[in-house]
């Protein structure tokens, strides 16, 4: 298995209080593979993200438990030195927003050659035909010039271009992109999903794809994995999860989507908020704003139930749910 | 970049125009003969003021007198004292000593204050922290004469380790006056500092060069302190420029020979030409240093461009 996160578990030690990021996230990602997350803000979508990266703010945030492996090496117990050595080399991210997470004061250029000078050994004009060899790759048109351009004197697609092919520059077997299109024009989006999508297939990487964009995931997903309120709520392959959802937070989510055949009808919602993490409510976390929550879901923690085709879901009436009536 | 010089220097003509006029109007616009106070004890003889009137054109309307100072200025003749020295010759003796103390504080109050605000600012609160704080705290709580005092008098006297007036200014001797005339400036640039890279230090970029596997030093030294020296350095510049202005206090306790103490006197002794001398050329660099701030502003922030 290329990268495993197993029961996974964060908190965050804040002054009101612990919250209680991750409760056992597991998920894993097998080389040339889509793996997309799905959830809403606060799931803990990114914080997993961060923890397989090593890049948590610690303090306030604290794994507690669980495992991060690569190619079973287990990471949390490694040395700094060798978590250092596996990002960007062996796990690289890209992040949402690439104007802020790009520095604004080093050309693009820098930004991708210090990776291959500082973790190569490669020589300023080595590392800089390099960059412009992956500015290429990105199709940054006049790469040759645009690199000794600053991340401000790109367009919003470009910095996410730039930041992608800065993710590449070490070659890595994994690449986590944390929303790497919300930031940007629908048809920019989908511009940088295929340039995505036909890289990671080139390399043969794995892609963990963390998204609130049902659309996105549906086009590029293997395999899916739906969060809320820092559980796993549902795994399953993209085919089945669209054809007839698991469990009621993700059918509620599908049924919140607009769709061409029900033009002129008012959207659903998802009824309440999710759940503050410093107080997650007992039984189901998502019980609140279930519509069949019955009083099981109020005590008891549901746990993963099998669905046949290695599909999981943490729902005390899965089977039903997922074979009643779609929706 | 060349335009944006041009022009910032064409509009130092009119601030150059306006504050040296001001000053040179003030100084001679002041009620009471500037020569009758010169002959000690006793009145002047009327000759000697009315010679002396002359010379000065005191007689002449202030906007005349100013046009031909100016006059003057541009052919580089700063005019003579009342005692009949060169005006240039007394300032160009002060101020290589003021440059010297500028830099020695400047070099002080970077170094220190920009140390002591990156390590408070990369760990919140703890003991560091709180010491840089409450210190800076101390240093602005306190007058600089205090300061100077109190240091010349432990150190100077009691302590004997330096000597507690400077007899020559040279670097080593103005160290201690440095940290003196910087202590002030010093706790500000910590301040800034730390304010900074507190902020910046969750900034996004900084978890990117993390997640690109970059060293330590590297995320703090390359990434985040170029980004959060930007205003430190701008400070910096202003304040050289204040320095550079000369320090009355510290100038005046450690009896450096520089411009400080030679405008405060030149005003006692109601010398006119000495005084608006001085300020001619303390305006002259005030307005080359901002320039100057500007310009490395931009060299610092490539997001800021003057096209």
């Amino acid at each position: 298995m290329l990268l495993e996160v197993e029961d996974l578990h964060v908190e965050f030690r804040t002054r009101d209080g612990v919250a209680r990021v991750l409760n056992g996230v597991s998920y894993h990602v097998s080389a040339g593979e889509t793996l997309a997350v799905l959830g809403e803000s606060g799931s803990g979508k990114s914080v997993t993200a961060q923890a397989i990266m090593g890049i948590l703010d610690t303090p306030p945030a604290f794994v507690t438990r669980g495992s991060v492996r690569f190619h079973g090496e287990e990471l949390l117990s490694a040395s700094a030195d060798r978590r250092r050595a596996v990002r960007a080399s062996g796990v690289a991210m890209i992040f949402q927003d690439a104007l802020s997470a790009l520095n604004p004061v080093f050309t693009v250029g820098f930004q991708i050659e210090e990776q291959l000078r500082v973790r190569r050994g490669m020589s300023r004009a080595d590392a800089r035909a390099r960059a412009v060899e992956l500015l290429d790759l990105v199709r940054i048109p006049l790469a040759r010039q645009r690199v000794r351009d600053y991340p401000h004197q790109f367009s919003g697609g470009m910095r996410q271009r730039a930041m992608i092919a800065m993710s590449l520059a070490l070659d890595p077997e994994v690449l986590i992109a944390d929303e790497p299109t919300t930031a940007l024009d629908v048809t920019v989006q989908a511009q940088i999903m295929d340039l995505l999508a036909e890289i990671q297939r080139e390399r043969q990487m794995g892609l963990i794809l963390i998204t609130h964009d049902l659309g996105v995931v549906a086009e590029v997903a293997d395999r899916i994995v739906v969060m809320y309120a820092g559980r796993i709520v549902e795994h399953a392959d993209a085919v089945s999860l669209f054809r007839s959802p698991g469990h009621p937070y993700t059918s509620a989510l599908m049924r919140s989507l607009p769709r061409l055949d029900s033009k002129g009808t008012a959207l659903e919602t998802i009824r309440g908020l999710p759940p503050s993490l410093l107080r997650i409510p007992p039984g189901c976390p998502f019980h609140p704003r279930c519509s069949r929550a019955e009083d099981i879901c109020a005590s008891h923690v549901p746990s993963a139930v099998r669905l046949g085709f290695g599909r999981t879901s943490a729902c005390h009436f899965a089977e039903e749910v997922v074979g009643g009536p779609r929706g | 970049m060349g335009r944006y010089v041009l022009r910032r220097l064409l509009q130092m003509v009119p601030v150059f125009l306006g504050t040296t006029f001001l000053i040179y109007a003030l100084v001679w616009a002041v009620p009471g003969d500037p020569f009758e106070g010169k002959c000690g004890e006793r009145d002047c003889p009327a000759s000697y003021v009315a010679a002396m009137r002359e010379k000065f054109n005191l007689d002449d309307p202030l906007i005349v007198q100013y046009g031909k100072y100016l006059l003057g200025l541009v052919q580089g003749d700063f005019g003579l004292t009342s005692s009949g020295v060169e005006v240039s010759t007394r300032i160009a003796a002060a101020f290589p000593v003021t440059v010297r103390l500028a830099l020695v504080a400047l070099l002080v109050e970077a170094v220190i204050g920009i140390t002591a605000g990156v390590v408070s600012g990369l760990r919140n609160r703890g003991f560091l922290d709180s010491l840089v704080l409450v210190s800076t705290l101390f240093l602005i709580s306190i007058p600089v004469f205090v300061t100077g005092y109190v240091v010349q008098l432990v150190f100077g006297l009691q302590l004997g380790w330096i000597s507690p007036t400077v007899t020559t200014p040279t670097f080593g001797n103005l160290i201690v006056p440095g940290f003196v005339l910087a202590s002030l400036s010093m706790a500000y640039v910590a301040r800034l500092s730390r304010a900074s890279i507190s902020e910046n230090r969750r900034a996004d970029y900084v978890r990117t060069a993390l997640a690109k596997g970059q060293p330590n030093h590297r995320v703090v030294g390359v990434h985040l302190l170029r980004n959060s020296l930007i205003p430190v350095v701008t400070f910096l510049g202003t304040d050289l420029g204040a320095f550079l202005g000369g320090a009355i206090v510290t100038e005046g306790i450690f009896n450096v020979p520089g411009v400080g103490g030679l405008v405060f006197r030149s005003i006692l002794t109601k010398d006119g030409a000495m005084v608006t001398g001085v300020v001619t050329v303390l305006v002259l660099v005030y307005l080359l240093m901002t320039l100057l701030v500007d310009l490395l502003y931009a060299v610092l922030d490539p997001r800021i461009r003057y096209d």
